[in-house]
Parts: C-alpha cells; sequence; structure tokens
C-alpha cells in the first residue's frame, strides 16, 4: 500500500508540474469556466434572485465541462511519445497510476471550484449561508468528478477512440454526481430548503465507490 | 541459459497475424540481430518479447516467465528495457526531470548512492554523453536525435537484463551511433543480452554474430535457434 502511495504521488507531481508549466488549465480553462458562468447569466436574461435561485445548478455545470478539459488534457499527456508504452514497461501499478492521475485533476478541479465560487459571489450576487457545508460538498463531489474522469479518460483510451467521444461516456455517469451536489450546493447557498449533508453523504458514497471501481479496473484499461 | 524462447508464438496486430508460428531462442550475453522488410514483424516481435502483446497461441517466455498470462508479463516488463519508436518523454519537463520521473517509477529509490536516482541518472547522462547544457532543458527544445539519445538514457538508469531496440540507430548522428554500439557491447559484457531490430544491417552486424530473418510473420533463414553466419543481405 505504501508504495502504491508514493507511485501515485510520483505521477500527481510529474502532471502537476506538467500544468504548472503549460499552464493550459490556468490559461486555458479557468477562463472558460468563467466565461460559462457568465453566458449563463446572459442566456437567462434574469435578475439577481433568478441567478440565485439557479446558482447551485449552474455552478456544477460550468465545474463539469471544465472539468472535462483537464480530464482530456490528463488522458493526452500519456498518449503522446510512446509515454503510454513506457509506463506499462515502468512497473508502475495500474492502481498508482490511477490514483495519481486523478489526484492531480482533482487539484485542477478544487482549483476551478475556488475561482468559480468566487464568480458566483461576484457575477450572480449569492450568499453563503453553510460555508462549510459549501467547502466539505465541493470538496467530496471534486473526488468525485476527479475518479470518474480519469476512469472514463483511461477508457477512451484504451479504447483509442477520439477524445471528443469522452463527454457522451462520461457525462451520463457524472449525472447523479451533479444531481446531488447541486442539492448540497442549494442548501450551502440557501436557494432551497433541502438536507444539504445528506446529499453530501450520497456523494461522499459515490466518491469512494468510483475511487475503488477505477483503482481496480484501471490495469484492465491499460493493457491491451 | 535461454533469454528468450518462442515455439510456434502467434501475435496478432488487431485482428490481423503479424506473428505466425515463430520458433526462437536467445541465450543469455546474445547479441541477435532480427531484420527484415516492413510490415514483417519485427516490432510486434520484440513487443511480444517485452511482454506488451499476448501470445494468441504458441509458448513465450522470457527471463523465465511464461508470457501468456497476464502475471507473467508483467513481471518480466521490470527487466526488460525496450526501445521503441517513440522516446517517451514529456515535453513540458527537462531532460533531468524525465529521467528521476522514469528512474523512480522503475523503483530506484531517491536521493544518492550507487542504486539512487541521483547517481544513476548522472552516470546515464553521461553514458549517452548528453551536453550538460541540455539537461535542464525542457524536452520539447530538443531535436530528434537528442531526444533519442536521452531515451536511451532513460533505458540505461534501469540496467535491464533484456534490451530490446527498434531501429536503436534512427536519428542520431555519427558519436550517437557510436555511442549505441557501445551500449551494446558493454550490456552484453555485463552479461545482458540484446535484441535488436534495424534496417541498417551492416553496422549491427559487427555487434551480432546472429541474425534472424523475418517475412510476413516468418522466420524464413537460418536456424531459429542457432547461428547464420553474419549474413546480412
Amino acid at each position: 500500500m505504501g508504495t502504491i502511495l508514493s507511485d501515485a504521488l510520483l505521477v500527481a507531481g510529474r502532471d502537476l508540474r506538467i500544468e504548472a508549466r503549460s499552464r493550459v488549465v490556468l490559461d486555458q480553462v479557468v477562463p472558460f469556466s468563467v466565461l460559462v458562468l457568465v453566458l449563463f447569466g446572459f442566456a437567462l436574461d434574469a435578475d439577481h434572485h433568478t441567478l440565485r435561485t439557479f446558482a447551485p445548478g449552474l455552478f456544477w455545470v460550468a465545474v463539469l465541462l471544465s472539468a472535462l478539459l483537464a480530464v482530456q488534457r490528463s488522458t493526452a499527456l500519456d498518449r503522446a511519445d510512446g509515454t503510454d508504452t513506457a509506463l506499462r514497461m515502468s512497473g508502475l501499478s495500474p492502481a498508482s497510476l490511477f490514483l495519481g492521475r486523478a489526484a492531480a485533476v482533482y487539484v485542477q478541479v478544487v482549483a476551478l471550484q475556488v475561482v468559480l465560487v468566487g464568480g458566483l459571489l461576484v457575477f450572480y450576487g449569492v450568499d453563503v449561508e453553510d460555508p462549510l457545508l459549501l467547502v466539505v460538498a465541493g470538496l467530496v463531489a471534486g473526488v468525485a468528478v476527479a475518479a470518474a474522469g480519469t476512469l472514463y479518460g483511461a477508457l477512451a483510451s484504451g479504447l483509442g477512440v477520439r477524445e471528443t467521444l469522452l463527454p457522451i461516456l462520461l457525462l451520463p455517469v457524472l449525472a447523479p454526481v451533479l444531481i446531488g451536489a447541486t442539492r448540497a450546493y442549494e442548501d450551502a447557498l440557501g436557494s432551497a430548503a433541502v438536507d444539504g449533508w445528506a446529499w453530501t453523504g450520497l456523494l461522499a458514497v459515490a466518491a469512494l465507490v468510483l475511487t475503488v471501481v477505477g483503482a481496480s479496473a484501471h490495469g484492465a484499461l491499460v493493457e491491451d | 541459459m535461454l533469454v528468450v524462447e518462442l515455439r510456434a508464438a502467434v501475435a496478432l496486430l488487431g485482428r490481423f497475424p503479424a506473428l505466425s508460428g515463430v520458433d526462437l531462442t536467445v541465450g543469455a550475453g546474445e547479441t541477435v540481430l532480427i531484420r527484415g522488410p516492413n510490415g514483417a514483424g519485427k516490432t510486434t516481435l520484440l513487443r511480444l518479447c517485452a511482454g506488451l502483446v499476448r501470445p494468441e497461441s504458441g509458448t513465450v517466455t522470457v527471463l523465465g516467465h511464461d508470457l501468456g498470462d497476464g502475471t507473467g508479463r508483467r513481471s518480466v516488463r521490470r527487466r526488460v528495457a525496450l526501445l521503441g519508436h517513440g522516446a517517451a518523454l514529456y515535453d513540458d519537463l527537462t531532460v533531468v526531470e524525465n529521467l528521476r520521473f522514469w528512474a523512480r517509477a522503475a523503483g530506484l529509490a531517491a536521493g544518492s548512492g550507487p542504486d539512487g536516482v541521483d547517481d544513476r541518472v548522472g552516470g546515464a547522462l553521461d553514458r549517452l554523453a548528453v551536453p550538460d547544457r541540455l539537461v535542464n532543458q525542457r524536452a520539447s527544445t530538443l531535436s530528434e536525435g537528442q531526444r533519442r539519445r536521452v531515451a536511451l538514457a532513460a533505458l540505461v538508469v534501469r540496467r535491464p537484463d533484456l534490451w530490446l531496440m527498434d531501429e536503436p540507430h534512427a536519428g542520431l548522428d555519427q558519436t550517437g551511433r557510436d555511442v549505441v554500439d557501445g551500449l551494446v557491447v558493454e550490456a552484453v559484457a555485463a552479461g545482458g543480452t540484446v535484441v535488436v531490430s534495424s534496417h541498417e544491417l551492416e553496422r549491427v552486424a559487427a555487434l551480432s554474430p546472429r541474425v534472424v530473418t523475418l517475412a510476413g510473420g516468418r522466420v524464413v533463414d537460418g536456424p531459429a535457434g542457432g547461428p547464420v553466419g553474419g549474413g546480412t543481405g
């Protein structure tokens, strides 16, 4: 187990270092996510009351769309120049590879959430009624998004299909996460009377299942 | 002692047979040249021996591991170095960061010491004559020949028991080619085994007394387990 975690840290460190150098998420994905949030506002042509009502759902749709780009970027890293073959030859276990990639995507998804919460405050004028719930639900849902994204990214890569298929594979799987996270945020932002902590509990179960399934199935996906 | 033993090995590329009933044995300390026209199955043969391709039928044993099962294939990969067509470098990492990553991925301990990443990486960079000015450059700035050298350095770091080299001289200048030849000689002197696929027959024939010719996924001349006599034609 210690080896798996240290190898996962090695892979996550590699991915985050590459991201820090290439700045794809910072320069492209973050502006995209903010743009999505702003465009939702234009499309609804709404006052602040309407935007506050729909803010949780719009926030999570923006997170998922942006996370897709981060996942595609992560998957592409290990498709170029024979790196996929070298990884199979390296001795890194598939589980550590999965956990490392997912951890790097997770960090990026959480960073996206921070920016988008700022966007909610500035553009939509929302009030945060339960900051702890907002943070915990965001962190837990981020795990589910990163785990599912990494798993389906490997699946799309293993099938040899174009990355354009990834959204079709991934978004249906993330629909329950979208629902749970939106409900939790409705409670945290005070836009609906629901039990956000109960939804966060369900999100935690989904995150755990997706992580375990991903770590277990990754080997079969990266082998031919 | 046999390092590679293929008996009636069949391997598929997609749905089509890339190797059809190949018999081949390679002993410890041998250097073998695999030659043949494009599409003959050379690359598939190397990938089969590396444990990357599952044998469809027949038996494939490498370094004592039966590659017919997944466990054998995964186990053998740690002891084999495969130089493929790609350099396996991350463009946004520097040369030394790439080498450190692959060294750690191979299970080497971080830090210095005879089996530490620092010493192994430093030694490999010296051995491949990678100029100091390139060490901290991003891989994206390297030429094809420089990438090839760094790819070889990443394999040297691992100190494998079996080298599988697919067109190792491709993209290299004369100095680089000499370095590759030196690596092959050193690997064999250290008890390693080398299987080389190459179109540069004269150069590789000087390193290898044994040549195996593939065509249409089959061995077409010479006894698969014995010397052929250096013919390179």
